[in-house]
């Protein structure tokens, strides 16, 4: 294994911002500057473990609960201070279905693409959301990390057709307009928040 | 009757001699239990299910994750036992792309042997996987997941043996595959290219990349001189593929055959070996009566380079600055053979037979190339050179065995011993001792550095100097003497290091060794050889001293320099995108300031210098104009922390240093 000293090892939390316990509370940093949080949050989290790999587990859960996903430069990052290889992080990222390994919105869309729903024109709202919140097929993610709109086949709940779920939250009888509505309502709540 | 504990197993009585499962405890029985996913040498993984036996009082268990205990009564094919395992085979093969009769592996396929042995005949299962990329990416393998059966061997191998860990188990239940991370290729990773996954691999998923159709190309045409040169393991290890013993030496047989497939003249390897110890001997003297630079790491594996390369910047500078055998007959045939033979250099073909996968990189890295070709066009292994032999319909055994040609033919014994582990140690034994006493040396034989012993050392005096030497295989042995030697924790004079378990004749290019004991008979082939030559030392080879006069000049000099020699350069271990750490967006205008997170400068602190940096150019309000990013290896690492800034590199870099330059470089140029 890569030979790296206990003295380097605390390198990782000899940064600016672990005068403040997480790089959460730095303020003036995290206001100003989502990466260098970011950035400092990982590091917090990787001294809160010890650097240790037997821990990679909470680690990367740590590490999505910051991106929401696990960026590709992180894991890679990550590796080296615990002494693992790329490989080998990924392989146990893949293992897990909770992680996600493209960004994930806060908000996951998924439209219900069953015969019922499609018959009844899901294809449509799903024009009209990739419109609206500028994704498509292949990128699925907003770039403000709010949305991920996917399709799925049969949500079983088809004498509502068509159906969209947001989260946890089931809408029977969508039509374009009303999709747009929800979506509209989401980001007016979160800019107030 | 002997003392050991017993245990009966198929109602005959036998030994427990200390075996560390029932699966060990039967093949020394005599009775080969099928296996996928068990490997001597590595951990014990336990899921192909094939090694099923009966206990009595216990049922049917893997017999690999069992340790014998006296008494048990085990039975090993049962009805039961025979079923099982069927269902197993066909369910693997089911999913298994079924390309048989073209599979490169298909002499060595473990899947279609036991399909024979078991009887399968029929699969009942239907194919439940999509068709997935096969990976040409590596100058050295190929890898095919649709022929993966997901033992697990290479990944082992990979991690445990080589402590490379390039690929691993990626995502989960019907989609898990075997691969490198991110989903890249073989060839944008840590890979070394030793091929050991290959060798344990029991399937066709992981297989030598063939350069065949290259070499019977040139073959073929008329205008070309085609010339080759052969390692010292390949003579021992060719005679495998065609039901000879291992180790029997095949020589003679070996030059017959490529002759009659069409090579113009054929070469030794054993000749630049030679070379080798002489060029790689004097620098250690020198090295050693200066006392810098030790222990001298020899460089000769090409995988153990790129290892060093890419995880032991430390200890680069100790890498012996010589090329390795064949790579310097490539340049030495390059520069002298058009005169010798007489023909056009254009025309001048230069193949290679090697043992080994790696060499097929080595040959293509652009250092080794003359006038912008390669000084070796082609990399052949042993396996493919099998592959001609048969395709050319020779009957190998009935060859009348011919001698190589000179002058690149010849060789003395110290030139042969190179491709078993310790070898090359000894050869420069050979050279160094009667160097440092000044006296014929009458003894040849240094039993002390011969073993099988993955990581051995031995102390031998030479007049008044004593030489400590170490020999390792295996790369997680080696980087963990590496790792010592970088502490200081260790003195040895001189550590070779060969990546292939029992050295090149254990080499992925090699026929797959059918028993444990094969790479044993191929070493004890390669000192048979030695033996059988009249001479050991490789300064008593005149043809090389001869070489020297006519167009090296001196041992270590300008020339020879040139020719065989060659710097080793830090390695980035993959193609990765960086990390914006501060100030990202579309303004091409600001400052881009790169910091190295790559393992070398990470040890040495980069990362607490990229987090003060951020900090400071925060507090000075610099944000707008610096952007700040974090990348893996500007591959400078022995100079590292480095950080790079516009198109200037510091290397060495304080935050202090940093600071100044961010500073110059704003003045320089004017808020937008
Ligand atoms: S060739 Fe060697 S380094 Fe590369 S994946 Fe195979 S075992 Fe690992
Ligand atoms: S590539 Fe070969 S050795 Fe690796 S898991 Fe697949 S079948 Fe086993
Ligand atoms: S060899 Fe025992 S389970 Fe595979
Ligand atoms: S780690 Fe290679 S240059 Fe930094």
């Amino acid at each position: 294994m890569d030979n790296i000293s206990p003295a380097h090892e605390a390198s990782c939390s000899t940064g600016p911002a672990e005068s403040t316990a997480t790089g959460h509370t730095s303020a003036e940093l995290s206001a100003t500057d989502l990466e260098t949080q970011q950035f400092n949050t990982v590091c917090e989290i990787l001294r809160r473990n010890n650097n240790d790999p037997a821990r990679l587990i909470p680690i990367l859960q740590q590490i999505q609960k910051e991106y929401r996903y696990l960026p590709e430069e992180v894991l890679t990052f990550i590796a080296t201070p615990l002494r693992l290889r790329p490989a080998q992080v990924f392989g146990v990222a893949t293992f897990y279905s909770h992680f996600a390994l493209k960004p994930h919105g806060k908000y996951t869309i998924r439209l219900c693409d069953g015969t019922a729903c499609h018959v009844r024109r899901s294809t449509g709202i799903l024009n009209a959301l990739y419109e609206r919140l500028n994704v498509d097929e292949e990128r699925k993610t907003t770039s403000d990390q709010l949305f991920t709109v996917e399709t799925v086949s049969c949500l079983g709940a088809c004498g509502l057709a068509p159906v969209m779920l947001v989260n946890e939250k089931v809408y029977g009888q969508v039509t374009p307009e009303k999709a747009l509505e929800i979506v509209e309502e989401i980001i007016v709540k979160e800019k107030q928040a | 009757m002997d003392n050991h504990p017993t245990l009966t197993l198929n109602g005959r009585t036998v030994s427990i001699r200390g075996e560390r499962n029932l699966l060990e405890v039967a093949r020394q029985a005599g009775i080969d239990i099928p296996t996928f996913c068990y490997h001597s040498e590595l951990s014990i993984y336990g899921a192909c299910r094939l090694c099923l036996v009966d206990i009595e009082g216990r049922g049917i268990v893997a017999s690999c994750s069992v340790a014998p205990e006296p008494g048990m009564v085990v039975r090993t094919h049962t009805e039961e036992i025979r079923e099982l395992r069927r269902i197993s085979l066909e369910l693997l093969l089911a999913n298994h792309e079924q390309s048989c009769t073209t599979c490169a592996a298909s002499r060595s396929c473990r899947l279609q042997t036991l399909c024979r042995r078991l009887g399968v005949e029929k699969v009942r299962f239907h194919r439940t996987q999509k068709e997935r990329p096969v990976d040409h990416s590596s100058v050295s393998l190929v890898r095919d997941p649709n022929k993966c059966i997901l033992c697990g061997d290479c990944v082992r191998a990979c991690t445990e043996i080589q402590n490379v860990g390039a690929i691993d188990f990626i995502h989960r239940g019907a989609e898990t595959t075997v691969g490198p991370a991110f989903g890249k290729n073989l060839a944008e990773g840590e890979c070394v290219n030793c091929g050991l996954c290959a060798t344990v691999c029991p399937t066709g998923a992981l297989t030598p990349k063939p350069e065949i159709d290259a070499v019977w190309r040139d073959l073929n045409d008329p205008q070309k001189t085609v010339v080759v040169q052969v390692a010292p393991a390949v003579r021992v290890g060719i005679g495998e593929a065609f039901g000879l013993e291992p180790g029997s030496i095949e020589t003679g047989r070996l030059v017959a055959a490529l002759k009659a497939l069409g090579f113009d003249q054929v070469y030794d390897t054993s000749f630049a070996a030679d070379l080798t110890v002489i060029e790689e001997a004097t620098e250690f003297l020198q090295r050693k009566a200066a006392g810098e630079r030790l222990p001298q790491f020899t460089s000769c594996c090409p995988s153990w380079v790129k290892f060093a390369e890419q995880f032991c910047p430390e200890v680069l500078p100790n890498l012996s600055t010589c090329r390795s055998p064949q790579q310097m007959f490539g340049a030495l045939a390059r520069v002298t053979l058009p005169e010798t033979l007489g023909i056009d250099p254009e025309n001048l073909v230069i193949v290679s037979v090697m043992p080994c996968t790696a060499k097929k990189y080595e040959a293509k890295l652009p250092k080794f190339q003359t006038g912008g070709r390669p000084d070796v066009d082609h990399v052949l292994t042993t396996q493919e050179l099998a592959v001609m032999i048969e395709e050319a319909g020779l009957q190998f055994r009935q060859l009348e065995p011919q001698s190589m040609d000179m002058p690149l033919g010849f060789k003395t014994g110290a030139g042969v011993i190179f491709g078993a582990s310790g070898g090359v140690t000894e050869a420069v034994l050979r050279f160094a001792v009667e160097k440092v006493t000044g006296v014929r040396l009458s003894r040849i034989d240094f039993d002390e550095v011969r073993g099988e012993g993955s990581v051995r050392e031995a102390t031998i005096s030479a007049g008044n100097t004593t030489l400590k030497l170490a020999m390792v295989h295996g790369l997680r042995n080696a980087h963990d003497l590496a790792d010592k030697v970088a502490r200081g924790e260790c003195d040895y004079d001189l550590i070779e290091v060969m990546a292939c378990p029992g050295g090149c004749i254990g080499g992925a290019g090699q026929p797959v060794p059918k028993e444990l004991q094969t790479r044993a008979q191929r070493t004890s082939g390669l000192y048979q050889a030695d033996k059988g030559l009249q001479l050991h030392k490789p300064q008593e080879n005149h043809l090389v001293a001869h070489c020297y006069q006519t167009c090296l000049g001196d041992v270590g000099g300008h020339r020879a320099h040139e020719l065989l020699h060659t710097t080793h350069q830090n390695r980035r271990r993959i193609n990765s995108r960086g990390l914006t750490v501060l100030g990202q967006d579309n303004n091409s205008d600001k400052l881009k300031v790169t910091v190295c997170l790559g393992t070398g400068c990470f040890l040495r602190g980069s990362h607490s210098l990229l987090n003060a940096l951020t900090e400071r150019i925060q507090q000075h309000g610099l944000k707008d104009r610096v952007q700040v990013s974090a990348t893996f290896c500007f591959e400078a690492c022995d100079r590292g922390p480095n950080v790079r800034m516009g198109e200037t590199s510091l290397f060495r870099c304080t935050l202090d240093s940093a600071w100044d330059a961010i500073l110059k470089e704003l003045e320089a140029t004017p808020v937008a």
